[in-house]
């Protein structure tokens, strides 16, 4: 990096917990018997089924294909028959449609793609169309279908493509190993990326806690014209804004798109999966989680494929030493608590995380003492209290001029409130009620 | 992996509990805050017991359990809940106390505690729904109702442990050129019990900006504001005005700037808001103390800015990261 990343304002520091994770290398999930494929992965439209009750799949046959533009196809993780279509609790609690392939342990491949070896000689537009038919999407949470990303505006010019290797969340680790043991295939993706984009380069941002990550990938970097950043570590560094500003110094106005300020940022995990969708030929049907948390006899980071349930999964951390508080799919600041066992893997579950009860501290909220932690440590630069405030009164219309639609809830303020205020919760809802205002 | 293997134990998912994200919190809560600021008075604290003796530990003590019993006794009247262990009855009747001179009677500490709790903190519905610092409220209400009483200063004595004491001048009473700054940075000097050592009261503000527990715009602006006010003033007449140095060392402005005006509660959330805040501050300090009637004008300056931290907070709403000016011609 020529210039030093330059650290956003704002920002919480909380513990790391990574210890329990980041030494144990990526290990390969077995076959199971059943994998239960959510069918909605995406941001943006659910895709299409294609399968019914009976059939028999191969592995990366398409189950759904893209139904628009904002829209991936679904492949199947193994091959096997259709055992169901159902309704399953889906990880926000809401049913969810599921296809559920009882696996016949051959494990065979279906049609694949055809490898692109010579992807330096290939038409981008081919790349992309590649990219959407393997169903990439973000995953590092968000799941925003990599190939929309990949198709800017023309007018909007993009000449900075950055991989988001921050991994700023506590307690996961799935990117780092991944950084750490595939190095060239995620410059390999960036380089790809990079084509499609028609740059020639790109850069990763790697916050400064995975040393040994980044060496691997400078290592290799080089050779694609790919370079490494080491960022402040600084919760929400990960957050695409406070990305694109560490490594550019551009700010991406409120309401606006990375492409605004001519970036474009993919997770590194993404970068693998497009890596492999070109080089290899393979659809995305599998993905690295962490599974952690102090209750977990045996911490890890697995590769598993997309529909095995996380029941299969704890199994695999050698189950419980005690009942823990809470189930995480995602991180702790960010992720979905769950109430049931019955979830499953998808493309944007970047951790597996048990809390144990003495982590979390049952508390009601007190009233705001003005202390201005929360205020200090936006990264947005909003007034959580006071939107706080507004919210409480119903006063939406305050909210909004307070700026809270530009609020990202990476739950900074939440984290620091000493009284305990649902700042994170408020805003969402002050979200919802705006949207709904201007839809009538 | 078809055969079970029972061994494994598995959550028992009736016992999850599910709440919105984020699933960790930072450590401190309100208690703790408080009570970081109450070790941080310590040090003034204890130079107020060593220079002006047991006197100065009674009204200490009864200042603070007159405002946990104001406070509580509200609670029950009210049928609320019991509040005192947040620490926030605990740290006004310290302040109380720092804000009273050793020689004050008992039922002027009770009756600061009734006036802090009941009438600067309660009616306006408890901690964090005040406008006005309640520890304030509570001094000038007796300052006006009890002049004599609230003026009148005990002469300090180093080490000597008495309950009741001589009288003596604060340094602002005295005429320009006969106070001694030593003696004002140590705490050998007249006036509340907060007032006395500059050293003990840095010591106190110091741990405070290092445990980003105050922002420090505050009293940098407010004591800064008061140096260069006074000090020009000094600069013109030497004779009339005192030094730049007495202003600072002397009188509550210390203990003001640190301890009252950088309530959070009752001062601006922002960074540019502290800046005015304290710039304010220091304005009307100066101006009571150079040409008011009181020899003192940090408690008044204090409140009167309070009165003002709506309208700070409402002026200095920042732009949101990514900002952009609505073009003209947009609402």
């Amino acid at each position: 990096m020529s210039e030093k990343p330059r650290k956003f304002k704002g920002g919480v520091h909380p513990n790391d917990s990574k210890a329990l994770s980041a030494h144990k290398a990526i290990q390969t999930a077995p076959l199971y018997d059943t994998y239960k494929v959510i069918m909605h992965q995406n941001i943006g439209a659910p895709p299409e089924l294609l399968v019914k009750k009976g059939d028999a799949v191969k592995k990366g046959s398409l189950l759904c294909k893209a139904s628009g533009f904002v829209s991936v196809p679904l492949h199947a993780p193994t091959s096997g028959t259709v055992k169901l279509i159902d309704k399953v609790p889906g990880p926000t609690g809401v049913s969810v449609p599921c296809i559920v392939i009882e696996a016949d342990g051959e494990d065979e491949w279906g049609s694949p793609f055809e490898p692109m070896a010579d992807w330096r000689q290939t038409d981008p537009a081919e790349l992309k169309q590649r990219v959407w038919d393997a169903g990439v999407v973000g995953m590092g949470g968000a799941g925003f279908p990599a190939h929309v990303k990949l198709s800017p505006p023309e007018d909007k010019p993009v000449d900075k493509l950055i991989l988001n290797g921050a991994e700023c969340e506590p307690y996961l680790t799935a990117d780092h190993r991944l950084m750490l043991e595939q190095a060239e295939e995620v410059v390999l993706g960036a380089a790809i990326l990079a084509r499609i984009l028609g740059l020639e380069g790109a850069v990763i941002g790697v916050e400064s806690n995975k040393p040994d990550a980044i060496q691997a990938l400078e290592k290799v970097a080089g050779e694609y014209n790919v370079e490494v950043a080491s960022l402040p570590v600084n919760y929400p560094q990960g957050a695409e804004k406070q990305l694109i500003y560490a490594i550019t110094g551009r700010e991406v106005p409120v309401g606006k798109l990375p492409s605004d300020v001519g970036c474009v940022v993919q997770n590194v995990a993404s970068a693998v999966a497009v890596a492999e969708a070109v080089v290899k030929g393979i659809p995305s049907i599998e993905r690295i989680t962490t599974v952690t948390g102090k209750p977990l006899n045996d911490p890890g980071n697995w590769k598993l494929r997309i529909g095995t349930p996380i029941d299969e999964v704890l199994k695999l951390a050698g189950g419980i030493k005690e009942q823990p508080a809470k189930l995480l799919l995602g991180g702790p600041m960010m992720g979905i608590a769950q109430s049931s066992l019955d979830v499953t893997v998808m493309k944007n579950t970047s951790g597996v995380l048990l809390i144990a009860k003495d982590e979390v501290s049952l508390y009601t909220s007190e009233p705001c003492i003005r202390c201005g932690r929360c205020v200090d440590c936006c990264p947005m630069q909003i007034l959580p209290a006071t939107i706080s405030q507004a919210v409480e009164n119903n006063r939406f219309d305050w909210a909004e001029r307070l700026n809270v639609m530009a609020c990202i809830e990476c739950g900074s303020c939440s984290y620091s409130c000493p009284s305990h205020r649902p700042l994170n919760q408020q805003f969402k809802r002050a979200k919802v009620e705006i949207r709904a205002g201007l839809r009538k | 992996m078809s055969e079970e293997t029972p061994d494994i134990r598995m959550p028992d998912p009736s016992k999850l509990m599910v709440s919105n994200s984020p699933h960790m919190r930072d450590k401190p809560t309100i208690d703790k805050i408080m009570l970081t600021v109450v070790a941080a008075m310590l040090p003034a604290c204890i130079a107020a017991v060593l220079f002006f003796g047991l006197a100065a530990l009674k009204v200490l003590v009864i200042s603070t359990v007159s405002c946990i019993l104001a406070e509580e006794g509200w609670n029950k009247l009210m049928k609320r809940p019991s509040t005192w262990r947040d620490g926030s009855a605990i740290l006004s009747g310290i302040l109380l106390g720092m804000n009273l001179n050793a020689g004050s009677p008992w039922w002027i500490c009770v009756l600061g505690g009734l006036l802090a709790m009941i009438l600067g903190k309660q009616l306006y519905g408890g901690l964090g729904y005040n406008p006005f610092n309640p520890v304030l409220v509570a001094r000038v209400g007796l300052l006006i109702g009890f002049p004599g009483i609230m003026t009148t200063w005990h002469k300090p004595e180093l080490g000597r442990m008495v309950i009741d004491g001589v009288t003596a001048a604060t340094p602002l009473g005295l005429a320009p050129g006969e106070t001694v700054l030593q003696d004002m940075i140590l705490g050998n000097v007249g006036g509340c019990l907060g007032e006395t050592s500059a050293l003990a009261l840095l010591i106190g503000g110091g741990i405070l900006i290092w445990k980003k527990l105050i922002k420090w715009e505050v009293p940098l602006a407010f004591i800064g504001t008061v140096f260069v006010i006074t000090g020009m003033m000094h600069l013109v007449n030497p004779e009339q005005y005192h030094s730049p140095f007495v202003h600072i060392l002397s009188g509550g402005l210390l203990l003001g700037a640190f301890f009252m005006a950088t309530d959070m509660v009752t001062s601006p959330m922002t960074h540019k808001g502290a800046w005015i805040f304290g710039l304010g501050c220091g304005l009307i300090t100066s101006l009571i103390r150079l040409w008011g009637s009181y020899p003192e004008g940090v408690s008044f300056a204090i409140l009167f800015m309070n009165a003002l931290v709506p309208l700070i907070d409402r002026g200095t709403v920042r732009k949101p990261f990514g900002y952009v000016a609505p073009a003209k011609g947009e609402a």
